[in-house]
């Protein structure tokens, strides 16, 4: 690691933070609650068309042929293009460019993309879409995943070297097997986890323009603007130079906006066709086509542990159900084992994962990507290892923790660790120990941990450059201007970067803008996802003030004639430490120093330094900094319907340092939230015709405000080395342990194990009568 | 956005225009009140209008008064919200309040109609999609297809009705005022009883044409010792249709005892399902006494024995089947109060 991108995690000026640990309101915020918020649908130009896409009615089939010339003749129709006129392959991973932005010879699921029209209005657009006859030659089509890893023939991709497996990874650490040898209990089991969508409110939409000089200016609905305007750029043949890709306000991502999609390819090229502007806005049910949604998972899971609570090995088998296609699915692969070495120390751990293609959806990255499905089977097998030897399932967790400044078995660093306090914070709230195990039948509480990574330093694509920048431009006003490749998706990124502006140059919030997300204007960040954005882009923010501050102070301690050591700037005036009379403000110091240096303005990068293991993979999934989290969930279950009343859930998150406590309990809060309704409401399938099971935000259920639980933030800071001013992510760690720990609640409230999501009454209630009838045959006891 | 596909609207002040509207549609007309089913339904495409009369302007359909008879007369284009809360309701059909404010989420109660309601269209998880969705299955009998993805090789449409109050309103022995436009033969109305609506065909489970028009709702007077309950299985807590809803009714003599029992249960096929011989067993037993109590173990039973879902709307269908008894007895329960 460059000396550059540490900046310690200290106040910067004086002994307290003037705007770091406050809780602003989100920069964005007025304007969302308001309406003034231009979102992409919001985008209207002149003489804009609107483009719809046709959607394979076909799981698996060749296409024969396309006859669009019905489509053509309709009035009002400008144009209408398929697979033929974008037959560049694309896809986020390089190495797994599979997807087309619209089908080339085959179609992989119901609602893979066939063409695209673009019309004087949606309904003309839609009409024209149902003018197109396409052709098709169905092929055998497969829905399981285990049908997938046996059976090749015929091949979803067929360039693909392995069949229909999409990725596979074994990886060993340690001598697992004596490691089983030692243990006193060793424990075997089959989990499930079925799939989820991310549901984000708002709906994919871009917009695309032409200029008179061939540049193209495309606004999309992405959490990875970089990747975006990389991959458009090389299907289009445009260079990236030419290429501006903008987000607007964005409503909601959480990973489903973190592809590039079909119709950013397909504006760009219909508004190159017709020299008009083209939006195509997608409807709910498109959006869950598009999916990239958490994988479902068959994990098997073996761990051992010694009497006395020592985890003396763990042994992982997954089966990965990917869908149609690659998306991250080679980064998932490798999270589903290289995430789970925390917040426990494993002397030996060794994982086998496959990733199969099937003619579903495609699945990718969701909240927690690759990792809650590992950690849902892994801490319900720690609990019964817990029950196995007698031990309180949270004294097991802290007697395994990995501490601080470390390393785990597969040679990922672990610098700050507030996991311990995770635990001492959720036990304490939820009355764990006069209440755990003591409660009525049918109420319970569940414990689980997690940890999680704050960025990795795997770029996507190699390259030596920052993984973020950012630039500051410095107004006479005294205004100035960030400008920041992070796409801020309302998890906060943007006030993020104003919050470190302010206290690093005394400012106050309104004499600061954040301009995001814009490929003309800002500097590269890789972009939303892998809870990278905090703490990268924070740390390039640093460097960039601090850059600013030096010019600004040397200015002003020339014009005062005095050392720049005696020169404050911090809290909107500037002055004299010796001689506190000679004071300044803020705006006047800019004016003194763009008088002396000329205009101003500075850059700030991060990168992280060397992480990871030696050895092929070791690098996927080291973070410069973990995130550390502990759940408890209350529930009630009612035993004659077998439906689970949500109660409560305490979480506790060490998020290093809160740069913005009201933020970071927000993500807390969404992040259990998210978790839980997972568990309990949502599933992500096809039905027998292998078609979405109920595309709609009715069939696919989302919990209510009458559902959710009291849910209880409970920050915890451990102060990084590394981030800035400490801080680590809160975005997607928290959500992990509390599918594990709803189902250890149910254990503690009913006596039932359930490993296989989502916990739907019917299974509970067959769980429930399965041990009744155990428990009537040994004499036993119902819980 | 699904886009609503192109119709005219027209807005009539009285039900003289409404119905003339509907007779010159030909047939090709519908009726809009709260629109919170007809726009959905319209959007994908299974139901499909050139005319859509709105009744938004109709003050006549509107109101809750109690009439002579001490019962209660309802103007259709009444809100859901309304007759969960007037005290009229509360007090003479209880079963009704409940089931009204159990349908949908606060926002549709303030738009949805309990006229609507009432006429509200069947549903299936393989109907209630969009119009891309149904054809890649080739659609279904209900609309465009030939074949039912719930009974295979069924010739007949049984997507559910799925109408919380209709369980309510059969149980408390409503009956229903409809008029068509007056020709040579007569002036166009009829009166049904509230069950006689109803016809075991999904594809359209009701006696009256979709451009007959509900003019009036009437219950009759409940004795006073009248109880009514309405309990509805969900996953969630609002928002979701019935999974099954169950309306109860027991009419208590001044001891205490049952005169009168009986059972409406919803959401398991095109007509609500009347589980009468179940309820008698209730009669002659009273709440709090141990009769009372092994009658209503007989009534899970019984009910759940008459009662068969199928997996015509979402949800695991056996689960249901196995909630039958439960929800039977939390109905009674509700209405015992
Ligand atoms: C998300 C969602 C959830 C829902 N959940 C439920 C639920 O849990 N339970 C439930 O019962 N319903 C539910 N509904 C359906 C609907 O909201 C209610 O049934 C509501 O009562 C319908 O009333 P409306 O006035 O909006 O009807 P409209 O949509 O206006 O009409 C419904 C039907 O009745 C006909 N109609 C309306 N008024 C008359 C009249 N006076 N005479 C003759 N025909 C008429 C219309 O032509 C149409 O066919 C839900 C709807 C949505 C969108
Ligand atoms: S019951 Fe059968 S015919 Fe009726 S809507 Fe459902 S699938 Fe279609």
């Amino acid at each position: 690691m460059g000396a550059r991108d540490q900046h310690g995690s200290g106040a910067p000026w004086g002994d307290d933070f003037r705007a770091v640990g406050k809780s602003l309101r989100k920069i964005e915020g007025l304007s969302k609650a308001t309406g003034e918020a231009v979102y992409a649908d919001d985008i209207v130009l002149p003489g804009m068309l609107h483009a719809k896409t046709l959607r394979s009615p076909h799981a698996h089939a060749r296409i024969v042929s396309i006859d669009a010339s019905k489509a053509l003749a309709l009035e009002g129709v400008h144009a209408v293009i398929t697979g033929a006129d974008l037959p560049t392959k694309y896809g986020v991973i390089p190495w797994t460019k599979d997807e087309n932005a619209l089908a080339v010879d085959k179609v992989r699921f119901i609602g893979d993309e066939v063409a695209a029209v673009a019309a004087v209005d949606e309904d003309t657009a839609n009409a024209a879409v149902r003018l197109i006859e396409v052709e098709y030659e169905e092929l055998y089509s497969y829905f399981e995943p285990e049908e997938s890893l046996e059976r090749h023939e015929p091949a979803i991709h067929e360039k693909n070297k392995h069949g229909n497996v999409s990725k596979h990874v074994e990886l060993d650490f340690g001598d697992v097997d004596a490691a089983f040898a030692s243990a006193d209990v060793v424990l075997e089991d089959d989990f499930v986890f079925h799939g989820s969508t991310h549901a984000a409110i708002e709906p994919h939409c871009a917009v695309a323009r032409t200029s008179a000089d061939g540049l193209v200016t495309l606004w999309s609905s992405t959490q990875i603007t970089h990747y975006v305007q990389r991959e458009v750029s090389r299907v289009l043949g445009i260079p990236q130079s030419r290429l501006r890709v903008i987000q607007p306000v964005l409503g909601g991502a959480f990973g489903g906006k973190s592809d590039p999609f079909s119709l950013e390819f397909v504006v760009s090229k219909l508004a190159l066709i017709t020299g008009r502007p083209v939006k195509m806005l997608w409807t709910r049910e498109e959006v869950f086509y598009a999916h990239r949604g958490r994988h479902p998972m068959n994990l098997r899971y073996k761990t051992g542990v010694t009497k006395d609570g020592q985890i003396t090995g763990v042994d992982a088998k997954i089966l990965i159900d990917g869908g149609s296609y690659s998306s991250f699915g080679l980064v998932t692969t490798y999270y589903s084992g290289q995430l789970l070495t925390g917040p426990y120390d494993f002397p030996s751990y060794r994982f086998n994962s496959t990733r199969v293609f099937t003619n579903k959806p495609p699945c990718g990255p969701k909240r927690g990507h690759g990792s809650v499905q590992p950690r849902f089977a892994f801490e319900i097998q720690l609990d019964e290892l817990a029950e196995a030897i007698d031990m309180d399932p949270i004294e097991l967790r802290r007697k395994n923790d990995i501490g601080e400044s470390t390393k785990t078995v597969n040679g990922q660093r672990v610098t700050s660790n507030g996991f311990g306090r995770c635990l001492d914070e959720v036990e304490r709230a939820s009355e764990w120990k006069s209440r755990r195990g003591k409660l009525p039948m049918g109420a319970g509480l569940g414990v689980a941990g997690s940890m999680y990574i704050s960025g990795t330093n795997y770029p996507i694509y190699p390259n030596d450059m920052p993984q973020a920048g950012i630039q500051l431009k410095v107004d006479r006003s005294g205004l100035v201007t960030a400008f920041t490749g992070g796409n801020d998706i309302g998890q906060g990124s943007s006030s993020v970067v104003r919050t470190i502006l302010c206290e690093e140059l005394g400012l106050d919030p309104l004499d600061v803008r954040v301009v995001a997300a814009d490929t003309d204007l800002c500097p590269v960040d890789l972009g939303a996802y892998s809870s990278r954005v905090t703490f990268m882009v924070g740390n390039a923010t640093i460097d960039a003030c601090r850059k600013l501050r030096k010019l600004i102070v040397e200015a002003v301690a020339a014009k005062w004639e005095i050392d720049a050591k005696r020169v404050y700037l911090g809290t909107g005036e500037v002055f004299d430490t010796d001689e506190r009379e000679t004071k300044i403000t803020t705006r006047e110091a800019f004016e003194i120093a763009e008088a002396f240096h000329d205009t101003l303005g500075s850059t700030g990068a991060y990168n992280t330094p060397t992480l990871g293991g030696d050895y092929r993979g070791g690098s996927i999934g080291a973070s410069p900094a973990y995130s550390f989290t502990a759940h408890v969930v209350e529930v009630d279950v009612d035993t004659e319907t077998g439906m689970i009343d949500l109660k409560n859930v305490w979480v506790a998150h060490d998020c290093g340092r809160a740069l913005n406590p009201m933020l970071v309990a927000g993500q807390m809060e969404g992040s259990a939230y998210m978790g839980i309704v997972e568990a309990v409401f949502e599933n992500h399938r096809v039905n027998r015709f292998g078609l979405h099971s109920g595309p709609s935000l009715l069939d696919y259920p989302l919990a209510t405000s009458v559902d959710t639980p009291e849910l209880h933030a409970l920050i915890v800071e451990s102060i990084d080395p590394e981030g800035p001013y400490g801080g680590k992510e809160a975005g997607e760690g928290p959500l992990h342990p509390a599918l594990p720990a709803l189902s250890n609640a149910i254990f503690d409230a009913v006596g039932i194990r359930l490993r296989e999501l989502p916990f739907t009454p019917g299974r509970v209630l067959a769980a429930l009568r399965e041990k009744a009838a155990a428990d009537s045959q040994t004499g036993g006891t119902s819980c | 956005m699904l886009r609503l596909p192109k119709f005219n609207l027209v807005s009539p002040k009285s039900i003289d225009e409404v119905v003339q509207a509907l007779a010159d549609s030909k047939g090709r007309g519908r009726i809009l009140a709260g629109g919170t089913d007809l726009l959905p339904n319209l959007k994908h495409e299974f139901i499909e209008a050139d005319i859509v009369v709105s009744l938004g302007e109709v003050d006549e359909l509107r109101g809750i008064e109690v009439s002579a008879d001490g019962g209660l007369s309802i103007g259709p284009l009444t809100s859901l919200a309304d007759i969960a809360s007037n005290e009229h309701v509360l007090r003479i059909a209880p079963a009704l309040a409940q089931a009204a404010g159990t349908v949908a989420g606060p926002q549709h109660r303030i738009m949805g109609t309990i006229g609507g309601n009432v006429m509200l269209d069947t549903r299936c998880q393989w109907i209630n999609q969009s119009h891309f969705w149904r054809s890649s299955l080739g659609f279904c009998l209900k609309k465009d297809g030939t074949a039912c993805h719930v009974v295979e090789g069924g010739s007949r449409c049984v997507a559910a009705a799925s109408n919380d109050t209709a369980a309510a309103l059969a149980s408390l022995g409503a009956s229903l005022d409809f008029q068509n436009a007056p020709t040579e033969h007569g002036d166009g109305k009829r009166t049904l009883e509230f069950e006689a609506l109803f016809k075991a065909d999904g594809a359209w489970n009701k006696k009256v044409t979709p451009t007959e028009l509900l003019t009036r709702i009437h219950i009759p007077a409940t004795p006073r010792g009248h109880r009514g309950g309405y309990v509805k299985l969900r996953l969630r807590g609002s928002i979701d249709f019935p999974l099954l809803g169950v309306a109860s009714r027991l009419d208590l003599d001044e001891a205490g005892k049952i005169e009168h029992a009986d059972l409406v249960v919803i959401a398991l096929q095109a007509r609500p399902t009347r589980v009468r011989k179940a309820a008698k067993l209730l009669i002659g037993t009273t709440p709090g006494q141990a009769n009372y109590d092994t009658a209503v173990a007989q009534v899970m039973d019984a009910a759940y024995k008459q009662c068969t879902p199928l997996p015509n709307i979402p949800g695991d269908h056996e689960w249901r089947q196995e909630m039958v008894p439960v929800y039977v007895k939390r109905a009674l329960a509700a209405a015992l109060g």
